[in-house]
């Protein structure tokens, strides 16, 4: 295992929010959206952060950046502070018709990068953007082209392009293929494994699509409710879930089969409001798991080693389902 | 074989584009049809029309800039809806055959409560009181496994959940107990536990009450769950109909090949480290420039000169009864340039 790029160590992100619509005089709540979240990513891998809206797993990714400010934790990248090396980590986001200023031609959206960390001008500008359209490719006449004049794999490929021209370590793709239709989302899957491997790209790969993530993830990290549940590297996440909730998210994606003959754990409900989360295990009230009992209602269960680097956080995760 | 229920045939769906620099041929030469009781599913990527297809069939296109053309037939249980006065039209759409869009938040009334919404169908259709309609709500919101009903018909949209609110559309468009449901992209705003409690329920549901259901998605692992039959559209024609059993055994349109090559599966063997996705080159054309010839030869590794120029008509695969499984492509005239892909 070669060194960890990136370290973030008991991630917290409260946010606050004001209740009702005259807000004076009433109680504050509090959405715990990410809740001590830890992991590491080691160099040129990916690491594969899931789950269902509301988890936390995009305010994982900001955080990580510092995009928005943690309430606590740390992030590291090598010996180094991470915010004085935000030209070192980019990030590129889901919506490819939002993430791009639609008054900028491809060109400006990426000279602006290259001039503002003083990286090139000019002639010497002009060359690398040329080069970045091609290495994502698109032809260098698309310098011109604004971004409503794209489709939305293109559009994609140029905000990866803008995200490449600082020349990164570390790239969070924050569901960076999910708006695309799959024989586009497939052209930038491979895309993205390609630059991987020429570049020696460190990715945080967030998506709710565990189809997706299997193609280009190293280790999966599952989320539910602030928490990551479950983190193990790929290859056993999908062979062998442990925890209840990866085991029924897995179970419940449609698998393009008709003579499939799978068992799908349909959980009841809906994932409960971050701002009250169940006590205990906060999964407790959905779980299907056989063994559930008085403690998953009291205890929180911690992550923990439940197979060689399989992490899970159920008390019952030896247990079969 | 019984009675299509509905029937479609050579729908022509066209709009004027903004500018006026051309004509979108959305919906192209569209004919199937659906049998009482069954699940057509109907799959394609964005732009290849297989939401225009179905809000024709409810003529719920806007006009202009849209327009259904002359010689398209959309026949329920016999009558020809796009000849249909208005006042008949209404007492189908929303009675006789009903519709889930997919956005749930969009497609409810935010001043209104989940109730009235539900009931509105059931006053307007069958002259429920007010009051009937509000208890016909609550056991609607009931059939489709909303917990506390009996609160809950007075809740605001906002109130509710995303997978709530679709339970909510979906207990809309069955009050009236309709023959037909179309459900376009019923679960794709949604997230994967509660799209299977969707899909569980849309199947319950058929089976209980005996509707046919027209399912649009994007998603094959949606379709091959789901559906009896299977229609692939691209470029605003159909380009490959079969069983869906079939056609997830024998993929015959290249098109239909390459989608299915290029689903990531989660019940593929593990991935190789770097391994790469099957891919389809180029992308989906505009709608107001087909190409011509077969409209998939600019993307098609097998097109061959016949392509280029002529478009082929849907061909039978030569499989059970003629008509079962059928495929707009010239491989069916010349099997053996199908050859191993470059």
């Amino acid at each position: 295992m070669t060194a960890a790029l990136v370290q973030v160590e008991g991630l917290v992100k409260h946010f606050r929010v004001e209740r009702g619509l005259f807000r004076v005089g009433r109680p504050r709540r509090l959405v715990r959206a990410v809740d001590g979240v830890s992991f590491a990513i080691s160099a040129g891998r990916t690491l594969g952060l899931v789950g269902e809206s509301g988890c936390g797993k995009s305010t994982v990714a900001r955080s990580t950046l510092r995009l928005i400010e943690p309430d606590a934790g740390s992030v590291a990248a090598g010996p180094r502070q991470l915010r004085a090396l935000r030209r070192r980590m980019q990030i590129v986001f889901q919506d490819p018709y939002g993430s791009l200023n639609p008054r900028m031609t491809v060109r400006q959206t990426l000279a602006e990068p290259l001039a503002i960390h003083r990286l090139a001008r000019g002639a010497e500008a002009e060359r690398r953007i040329a080069a970045l359209l091609e290495e994502v490719g698109l032809d260098p006449t698309f310098a011109n082209a604004y971004p409503h004049e794209l489709s939305g794999g293109q559009r994609q490929r140029v905000g990866i392009a803008r995200a490449l021209s600082v020349e990164p370590e570390f790239v969070v793709l924050d569901e960076a293929v999910s708006a695309l239709d799959v024989s586009v989302q497939a052209q930038v899957l491979n895309l993205l494994t390609d630059l991987q491997q020429r570049r020696r790209l460190t990715y945080l790969f967030i998506a709710h699509d565990l189809a997706v993530v299997k193609y280009i993830a190293d280790q999966v990290a599952v989320m539910y409710l602030g928490r990551i549940v479950e983190h193990a590297p790929a290859a056993a996440l999908y062979q062998a879930p442990r925890h209840p909730y990866t085991r029924s998210l897995l179970s419940a994606i449609p698998v393009p089969n008709p003579n499939a003959a799978r068992q799908r754990i349909v959980l009841p409900g809906d994932v409960p409001s971050p701002v009250a989360p169940p006590p205990g295990c906060h999964f407790h009230p959905r779980c299907p798991h056989p063994k559930k009992n008085d403690l998953c209602r009291v205890e929180t269960p911690r992550l923990r080693e439940v197979a060689p680097a399989h992490f899970a956080a159920c008390h019952f995760a030896e247990e079969p389902m | 074989m019984t009675e299509p229920l509905l029937r479609v045939r050579d729908l022509k769906t066209y709009f004027v584009t903004e500018q006026g620099s051309g004509t979108a041929r959305a919906v192209d030469g569209v004919s199937f049809e659906v049998h009482p009781g069954e699940t057509l599913g109907i799959v394609g990527e964005s732009g290849c029309g297989k939401t225009v297809t179905s809000l024709s069939i409810l003529r719920l296109i806007p006009e202009p800039p849209g327009h259904i053309r002359p010689g398209s037939f959309i026949e329920f249980e016999g009558r020809n809806l796009l000849t249909l006065a208005p006042k008949e039209l209404r007492a189908i759409r929303g009675n006789q055959i009903a519709m889930v869009f997919q956005e749930p938040m969009t497609s409810l009334n935010p001043v209104f409560t989940a109730g009235d919404q539900i009931g509105e169908a059931a006053v307007v259709h069958q002259g429920l009181s007010r009051k009937a309609a509000r208890r016909r709500a609550i056991d609607m919101l009931r059939l489709v496994g909303i917990p506390d009903p009996e609160e809950r018909v007075d809740h605001y949209p906002h109130q509710l959940s995303g997978g709530m609110r679709q339970r909510v559309m979906i207990a809309m468009a069955l009050i009236c107990h309709p023959k037909l449901l179309i459900a376009d992209e019923p679960t794709t705003a949604l997230d994967v536990t509660i799209q299977a409690q969707i899909l569980e329920l849309l199947d319950r549901l058929q089976a209980d009450l005996g509707m046919a259901v027209m399912l649009i998605t994007h998603d094959l692992g949606v379709v091959a769950g789901s559906a009896d039959r299977v229609i692939v559209m691209y470029a605003g024609q159909i380009v490959e109909q079969a069983p869906t059993v079939e056609l997830f055994a024998r993929p015959l349109h290249p098109y239909s090949e390459g989608l299915m090559a290029s689903v990531p599966r989660i019940d593929a063997p593990p991935r190789q480290r770097h391994g790469r996705l099957h891919t389809i080159p180029g992308q989906v054309p505009a709608a107001t420039a087909w190409p011509p010839g077969c409209r998939f030869h600019p993307r098609c590794p097998y097109a061959w000169d016949r392509c280029r120029q002529e478009e082929p008509p849907l061909l039978d695969a030569g499989t059970g009864e003629p008509g079962t499984h059928t495929v707009r492509c010239w491989l069916l005239t010349e099997p053996r340039r199908r050859t191993p892909r470059p």
